[in-house]
């Protein structure tokens, strides 16, 4: 008998005790299965996040706002996700617009959301000048525009209008603050003149209106001087009063960002300049590492104890199937042969399963990319692919016939002749 | 030629309580090929173990046991295996069928460890035994007599040269008792298999023309009593 009749022998012996064993089977793949989509939903939502929020793919190069923490300055006008932690005098956005090493600035007022979704005050280089990615501008939908920054005109990110039910010619009152609250209500009414394309970035979860209907909205009131300054209908602002969240700066050259960061961090005490970006995020991911250890050390735990239930589900059987094993002994089966079937049931328990865990993995993804955009805007993508997701099943195989070991050694020294017929 | 030979074979037990009780003691004993041989025994005579030991299920204390030309005390337990699994067919007393298997499948498991599954000579061999009809039936959907039936197919399943039969008959009425024992006999002395029947059933017993009395040539006494060892 050659080798390939062996293992095909052995297939047949497993696949006939899987079918025999056929709830107790399921159940253990199924455990598998959570195991390994979860560890690989870990790793890879781990490598997607990092790489989303870290990766630079956002446009700009830096922010500069207030004096403070970089890190909320970045969370608070890349992701929309802090509050502002102040404004800075519209003179310095002018005076960082005019630097030569600067190639783009634009300035953010924020502190008024539509049912949560921030709205941000801006200029029409949002739309003309700023490149979300290397040559792609932001573009509305059939039908719309981009705003006049003449009247109380809105663009809507798409996923704010998916979200809302909005469209372009629907009309809204934000509410004052950067959180939802439905007693903030402002008086006046924008209207919406376009919706713009999915970008799958943050910008999707944005409302953009005029910078200049942000100060001038009732309730707002302009500091750029020291003094209180309130806007008037059909009066200019002037410039020295008005203020902005933030500037968002993408510059010609490296060195640029590390001249200005001397500039404005070391020696500068009037504002904070987060550069770059990616680096201001990829800090605030190694300050949670601990985080990323436990949510690994879980995940392998998880996966440990799988291994222990296909151990203790094929352990379980055993004592019923003593007298199989002495039956397949005493029509000639090699101890070798049980042991081998032991060990490969195991490893079919654990391949199974960790087939079955690529459906966990895609659905514990899917939600968690769903919730990732929702709150930020990124968008991950599932079938992205990841080291782990070879890796995880590989070794949850590896670690299914490693816990098929122990049955299979017990089955290997079952007593044959104890366990056929009585003695007669 | 002889298929079995057996010289001074001897096994014991150690007792719960650390004392040794001999339970075979066969001087000499022999089988020639295509031989039919009932050995009469009574229960607790040590029949399943001589089986056993013949079969190379069990490892002798000492002695020799000659079966099919190969000394079993000299082979290793993965040669003995490959040997029962080549030249041996057993038919036990609740027949050992494997439950989550069919009949065919049974019988396929009596050639997978030995030259090798024969799918068209295991259907002839439960044609032959009137089961052509239940080839795909689980032995719970079967009668005791079927079931018994594919026991029998499954030990000529690799063309045996010597089949074991241990109270085969056990489990079945007179009239079913004698039925299936002319087709053991008949379908070893088509396949050229000797075989050896142990029973004590006077009737099975009567049937043949060679019988020995397993008190005679084993000289160790039976226990008295049910399912005991002897002394």
């Amino acid at each position: 008998m050659n080798l390939l009749e062996k293992l095909k022998n052995l297939i047949f012996l497993v696949k006939r005790s899987l079918k025999q064993h056929a709830l107790s089977t399921m159940i253990t793949v199924f455990s598998v299965a959570l195991a390994t989509g979860l560890t690989m939903a870990v790793f890879s939502i781990q490598h997607q996040t990092r790489g989303a929020f870290t990766g630079g793919r956002v446009g700009f190069d830096a922010v500069l706002g207030a004096r403070g923490s970089q890190l909320q300055l970045v969370l608070n006008a890349v992701y929309q996700l802090e509050t502002s932690p102040g404004n800075i005098p519209w003179a310095l956005y002018e005076e960082v617009k005019k630097d030569p090493r600067v190639e783009l600035a634009i300035p953010y007022a924020v502190g008024d959301n539509y049912f949560g979704y921030r709205i941000v005050g801006t200029t029409g280089d949002i739309f003309t000048r700023f490149e979300y990615q290397m040559g792609k501008h932001l573009e509305v939908m059939n039908g719309g525009r981009f705003f006049d920054p003449l009247q109380k005109e809105a663009v809507i990110g798409s996923f704010v209008a998916q979200k809302l039910g909005l469209k372009a010619g629907s009309t809204f009152k934000p509410y004052h603050g950067l959180f939802f609250d439905p007693s903030m209500q402002h008086e006046e009414v924008f209207q919406i003149v376009g919706v713009l394309k999915t970008t799958n970035t943050p910008s999707d979860r944005v409302i953009w209106i005029p910078i200049d209907d942000v100060y001038r909205m009732k309730g707002h009131v302009l500091r750029g001087t020291g003094k209180e300054y309130t806007a008037k209908q059909g009066v200019e602002i002037p410039d020295a009063s008005k203020e902005v969240s933030a500037v968002m700066l993408k510059f010609h050259s490296p060195q640029a960002g590390f001249m200005l960061d001397q500039t404005i961090n070391r020696q500068g005490k009037v504002a904070t300049l987060a550069w770059p970006i990616g680096k201001v995020m990829a800090e605030l991911f190694d300050k949670m590492g601990w985080v990323t250890k436990i949510l690994t050390l879980v995940a392998y735990l998880v996966m440990l104890v799988a291994a222990g239930s296909i151990l203790s589900s094929l352990y379980n059987t055993l004592n019923e199937r003593r007298r199989e094993f002495a039956i397949l002994r005493s029509l000639g089966a090699r101890r070798s042969t049980v042991f081998s079937a032991i060990v490969l049931e195991a490893t079919a328990i654990a391949g199974m399963g960790s087939v079955v865990g690529y459906g966990v993995y895609l659905a514990i993804f899917s939600i968690a990319a769903l919730v990732v955009r929702q709150q930020t805007g990124v968008v991950m993508d599932v079938i992205q692919f990841h080291p782990s997701l070879l890796s995880v099943p590989i070794g949850m195989t590896i670690l299914g016939a490693v816990s098929g070991l122990v049955p299979a050694i017990k089955a290997y020294s079952t007593d044959v002749a104890r366990n056929l017929d009585p003695l007669s | 030629m002889k298929v079995l030979e057996i010289k001074n074979l001897k096994k014991s037990y150690l007792s719960p309580e650390g004392e040794r009780h001999d339970i075979v003691n066969v001087s000499f004993f022999s089988l020639g090929g295509g031989d039919q041989l009932a050995l009469a025994g009574e229960s607790g005579s040590g029949k399943t173990t001589f089986l056993n030991l013949i079969a190379g299920i069990l490892k002798p204390d000492e002695g020799d046991v000659t079966l099919a030309g190969k000394h079993l005390p000299t082979l290793s337990e993965g040669q003995r295996d490959l040997l029962r699994a080549q030249s041996l067919g057993y038919i036990f007393q609740t027949f050992n069928l494997l439950q989550g298997y069919t009949a065919l499948e049974n019988v396929k498991l009596g050639m997978m460890f030995g030259r090798g599954v024969d799918a068209s000579y295991a259907t002839s061999l439960l044609d032959r035994v009137g089961l052509k009809a239940r080839l795909n039936y689980l032995p719970r959907q079967m009668s005791v007599g079927q079931q018994q039936r594919v026991a029998v197919a499954r030990a000529l399943a690799n063309h045996p040269k010597l089949v074991l039969a241990d109270e085969p008959t056990g489990h079945l009425d007179p009239v079913r008792a004698m039925e299936s024992l002319t087709l053991i006999r008949q379908i070893c002395r088509e396949n050229g298999a000797a075989l050896l029947l142990v029973s004590h059933d006077k009737e099975i017993l009567a049937k043949f023309e060679r019988i020995e009395n397993l008190s005679r040539i084993n000289r160790v006494p039976a226990m008295t009593g049910s399912g005991g060892h002897k002394k």
